[in-house]
């Protein structure tokens, strides 16, 4: 059982790209991600209904590290919460890590099994690589 | 609820006459908003046009126009069931941020909806005001729907009080939220894509505060049935 992902943006596409980057990361390794991006026509816009629901799937028991893009993907990943029962919202973690980063340093770490708490301080993590070269 | 006798249509001379808050005075509520959201559509969007990304408008127009499509279809007899239509309706459709902020406002009341009397839609609507405080960790003063919000609330909790009667207190509750829209238009944006701009969001009324003063504007007008 590893912890799963959800990504949840303004812009499917921008999403979807971030999983593919970190899946990348992955090959041949199974990891739950799920995608909560866009609005109801495909425009830009979050629900968090649909990110309810992303997470749902997500669970398999070992609970779930949200990444978002910013503004209202913070406040729809909130609001989702209020759609779980009180169970899985405790399993659930709302990550303040950078999208990008943060996913691909979580996504490598739950694929190792990690724990959630685990997980979750590696996407913090993020942006240390960058930070450590740039100021190299 | 105490309106034996009272017939919800009946107007009775010139006397102001509340609807009850049942289902279908808050499907009123919630309809009238629709409409005036229409109306105010290119307003809403030229207020965030300059102050943020030219949206709230559109957004809301789709959302409320979304709601009004689905209280037509459902069966609207459990005034809860009626607001948290509403909430999770606008949480699907409308895409930014006011889609979480109102659709919290509308959940909140409905789970603290309890009775059909005038007090209990104040401690209603004071419900989701909180939940729109939590969500955005906004105050009043940081140029947000709060603005308008509040002083609603703060209005229509002393007109009752007072004992002046539901369409009274909402008269009351619309003018505060007015004055309260109003007051935004010199502040610095604190919350939001607006605060990105600093200085440069002064001059400009907030749209969510506008957006939020026509809330409490159609609860004025659908829940005072008489004249």
């Amino acid at each position: 059982m590893t912890v799963g992902l959800v990504v949840v943006s303004h812009s499917r596409a921008l999403a979807e790209a971030a999983v593919e980057l970190a899946r990348g990361m992955l090959p041949g390794r199974e990891l739950a991600v799920g995608v909560a991006a866009g609005d109801v026509d495909g425009g830009l816009g979050t629900d968090a209904t649909a990110i309810a629901d992303a997470v749902t799937a997500a669970d398999g028991g070992d609970g779930v590290v949200v990444l978002m893009d910013l503004g209202s993907a913070v406040l729809s990943a909130e609001t989702a919460l209020e759609f779980l029962d009180d169970d899985q919202r405790a399993r659930v973690v709302l990550s303040p890590a950078p999208l990008v980063e943060g996913l691909v340093g979580a996504a490598v770490v739950a694929a190792s099994g990690a724990s959630r708490d685990r997980v979750a301080a590696e996407a913090l993590q993020g942006l240390a690589p960058k930070q450590a070269h740039l100021a190299g | 609820m105490g309106r034996a006798g009272a017939h919800p249509g009946a107007a009775l001379g010139r006397l102001s006459v509340a609807v009850p808050v049942d289902a279908a005075g808050l499907t009123a509520w919630v309809t009238e908003f629709a409409r005036l959201v229409h109306e105010q559509r290119d307003e809403l969007t030229r207020l965030d046009a300059a102050i943020g990304d030219a949206d709230h408008g559109a957004n809301l127009d789709r959302g409320m126009t979304a709601v009004v499509a689905a209280l037509e279809g459902g069966p609207a007899d459990d005034p809860a069931a009626v607001l948290k239509t509403v909430a999770t309706t606008l949480i699907k459709t409308v895409g930014g941020a006011s889609g979480p902020l109102y659709g919290t406002f509308f959940l909140r009341a409905a789970g603290a909806l309890d009775g059909g009397d005038a007090g209990a839609f104040a401690a209603a609507v004071r419900a989701g005001l909180d939940g729109v405080a939590a969500r955005g960790k906004a105050e009043p003063g940081d140029k947000t729907m709060l603005d308008a919000l509040t002083p609603a609330c703060d209005a229509l909790d002393a007109a009752l009080a007072e004992g002046r009667d539901l369409p009274d207190a909402l008269r009351a509750a619309a003018e505060a939220a007015a004055g309260g829209r109003d007051a935004t238009v010199p502040l610095v944006a604190r919350k939001g894509r607006a605060s990105y701009l600093g200085e440069r969001s002064a001059g400009h009324a907030d749209p969510g505060a506008t957006s939020a003063a026509l809330l409490v504007q159609a609860a004025a007008t659908a829940l005072a049935g008489g004249s």
